[in-house]
């Protein structure tokens, strides 16, 4: 891994001066994703904050060249832009070695935009696609997404009456992309930045279809100080609701454990969204929660276990 | 000496695709454009072009890829139909407002429901205000010669639009003909190299392509659209009397057949122009003066060629092989007496023909002929709109 000093001295791809909201986590990752790489990127990202905070016109914060298509396309739209970088370095008009990303929120990603970027994996295009997940629709108002937790207040799942938050669990988005068998996969956090910046420097290395999934703590949504996100990102780790991991040539790697498992409830005490189960009544959905983080973990463990005897043997 | 060759409709545009030999094509398939994006694989899979296929998952993607693509200077092109072209709509019009010039076959085809793969032009009729150019074919010949000049007309830096080239499902793509094919390397010299002025790989000159635009520039950005729509028309002229002199063909915006001393016009587009042909042939036998006009363009539209054109006609008849459901007439008639407004008083009416490749016969075209006839010399019409060859 490139050391502290070398990642200083080379220049982030986002300038300062972007819209995004105060104590927002996403130009941190973009940023540290971005340090990572020793080569020029060309990036696509997909309607959501990150896009309309960073490129309002006639303002740009991107210093590298950036496309942004539709809600549901980035990934479509980065093979494009892949396969026009092969199809002219073929014909010498390019000579320049270049990485591409693309970049979408859990929304685009997830759901809307599941569909592109499995195609996009499958064909095999030299690409990275980074989901920056803050687990709602944060741009058009907090709308419940398939990333959001279970029992998690948001504007489409309201904490109500009768209905205490989304009522179910939230999809796996990363296990759908270790099933297309792509060469690297992995989680990160950007509370875990030296393990963030490895995983990119790796994937960046390796030829082919590559994705991350980032948690990215969001501050209206989630409903914290905005001084407190990377500290969210870090209990979201500590409580092992989001393992880092990795998944290369599909040998799976836990990369990072925990001293002591921290209990979920600290993860969302200082959280908004999560502050009705507090309620006795809503007790269940905590330990269902607490639950599904513990058979999680185990499972991703059990995997990472026999990965390594396997390849030991 | 022309090269015959007996191709279909689809192994025609495939081939001039060959010669043109864009970057990156996307490709997904869809009857009745599947035969096209084969023969141009069997092309790529056989070394007889270099062009980087991306072989989707939906249309969505294969236009969002070709956005992606044109954006990084590459010569980009894809093919569809119908509901594939509905599934790219968003992207569509993406592709116009970003002026890529994404040159795009779209193999007319009636849009679900019912679902129905046969000939119709509810799908590009749907599209003629996303921003595309759209050049209309009568056949095979025809399908080819406008690809290949639809590459020139979308990258003119006065232009930089996108360029539907419409050929009829079956009727054209499928029907075998005799098409006079060019030399490869002159249709290469024809279409000559692309300089793109957008290039998201030009490491020393880093642009981002789709940024925020609110109310303060959206409207600015949509007038310098239609600027580039309003330079197409002489762009396409320009790039016809080109074509003409490199291969011998002519083209215009529009063409007439017997028009200039018709008393009475039908006016259309597509292949049932080529069927309409014999029609009047048989009613100037008899000594009606009945003419054709046929729209190779219809994006942008050709306002004034069509006033030009119709002047002094007693009557006029539009055949429309899509439906608006505006309850009043199909798009054509609709796009015709609005370019037609204020300049004359003769009664204008509408057929709706062909719907789902309902076969339009010579005696249904017979049928318009007399109609328009009797309307011209009495000089109107009670009924302004008919729908040709339906039941009940």
């Amino acid at each position: 891994m490139a050391t502290l000093k070398e990642l200083t001295q080379r220049e982030s791809i986002l300038s300062s001066g972007h819209r995004m909201c105060a104590g927002c986590t996403a130009p941190t990752i973009v940023k540290l994703i971005s340090l990572a790489s020793k080569y020029p990127l060309v990036v696509s990202c997909a309607t959501g904050c990150l896009e309309v905070a960073t490129t309002i016109y006639p303002y740009t914060a991107w210093k590298c060249s950036f496309i942004h298509n539709a809600f549901e396309n980035s990934a479509a739209t980065i093979s494009g832009t892949e396969t026009a970088y092969r199809a002219l370095k073929k014909k010498g008009k390019i000579t320049e070695e270049i990485k591409f990303i693309g970049f979408g929120g859990d929304g685009g990603t997830y759901d809307i935009g599941l569909q592109s970027l499995s195609g996009a994996m499958e064909r095999g295009h030299d690409m990275l696609y980074v989901c920056y997940d803050n687990e709602a629709y944060m741009n058009t108002g907090i709308q419940r997404s398939s990333a959001t937790p279970k029992g998690a207040a948001t504007t489409t799942s309201p904490a109500g009456k009768v209905t205490p938050g989304k009522k179910e669990f939230r999809k796996d988005l990363t296990a759908i992309m270790v099933a297309h068998k792509i060469p690297y996969i992995a989680q990160a956090s950007p509370s875990n930045w030296q393990d963030l910046v490895k995983k990119v420097e790796k994937a960046l290395e390796i030829k082919g279809p590559k994705f991350i999934n980032v948690i990215m703590p969001c501050p209206l949504g989630w409903r914290f100080a905005t001084d407190q996100g990377i500290e969210m990102a870090k209990l979201a780790v500590e409580t092992c609701f989001w393992p880092l991991y990795e998944v290369e040539n599909r040998k799976w790697n836990v990369t990072y454990k925990p001293k002591e498992k921290k209990p979920f409830t600290e993860f969302i005490e200082k959280q908004g969204r999560f502050s009705h189960l507090k309620k006795e009544k809503n007790k269940f959905i905590l330990d269902e929660l607490q639950k599904e983080v513990d058979d999680n973990w185990e499972e991703l463990l059990w995997k990472s276990e026999v990965g390594k005897v396997s390849v030991s043997a | 000496m022309p090269n015959y060759q007996a191709l279909t409709g689809n192994e025609a545009v495939a081939t001039a695709m060959k010669q043109i030999a864009p970057d990156v094509v996307a490709a997904y398939p869809i009857t009745p454009q599947t035969s096209l994006m084969q023969k141009f694989s069997e092309f790529v899979a056989d070394g007889d072009v270099d062009t980087e296929m991306i072989l989707v998952e939906s249309e969505h993607s294969a236009m969002s890829a070709c956005v992606g693509s044109a954006s990084a200077g590459a010569r980009t092109m894809t093919a569809t139909s119908a509901n594939g072209l509905a599934l790219m709509w968003e992207i569509v019009y993406i592709a116009a407002s970003s002026r890529l010039p994404i040159v795009m076959p779209v193999i007319n085809r009636a849009l679900s429901a019912p679902i129905n793969i046969h000939c119709d032009h509810s799908d590009a009729m749907g599209a003629r205000d996303s921003g595309w150019i759209q050049l209309w074919s009568e056949n095979a010949q025809e399908a080819y010669d406008n690809t290949i000049q639809a590459i020139k007309i979308a990258e003119d830096p006065s232009v930089r639009l996108p360029v539907m080239v419409n050929l009829d499902g079956f009727v054209i793509s499928h029907g075998m003909e005799n098409v006079d094919i060019y030399d490869d390397n002159k249709v290469k010299a024809f279409v000559g190299e692309y300089k793109t002025l957008i290039n998201l790989l030009d490491l020393k000159n880093p642009i981002t392509v789709g940024p925020l635009d609110l109310q303060d520039f959206y409207f600015e950005h949509k007038r310098q659209q239609v600027e580039g729509m309003m330079h197409a028309e002489k762009v396409i002229e320009k790039v016809a009397k080109e074509f003409k002199s490199e291969f011998g063909k002519d083209y215009g915006i529009i063409e007439g057949y017997h028009l200039d001393d018709a008393e009475f016009v039908i006016v259309g587009l597509g292949s049932t122009m080529g069927t309409l042909r014999g029609v009047i042939d048989e009613a100037r036998k008899s000594g009606v003066k009945a003419g054709l006009l046929k729209l190779r363009v219809f994006r942008p539209f050709p306002k004034d060629a069509l006033r030009e054109a119709l002047k002094g006609k007693k009557a006029i008849a539009v055949l429309d092989r899509a439906d608006s459901f505006n309850a009043v007439s199909g798009p054509l008639f609709s796009e015709i007496t609005s370019a037609l407004y204020g300049t004359t008083s003769i009664p204008i009416t509408n057929y709706i023909y062909g719907l789902g490749g309902r076969d339009t016969s010579l005696s249904m075209l017979h049928r318009v002929i007399k109609d328009t006839y009797d309307i011209s010399k009495k000089g109107k019409t009670e009924n302004i709109l008919t729908y040709l060859g339906v039941r009940g």
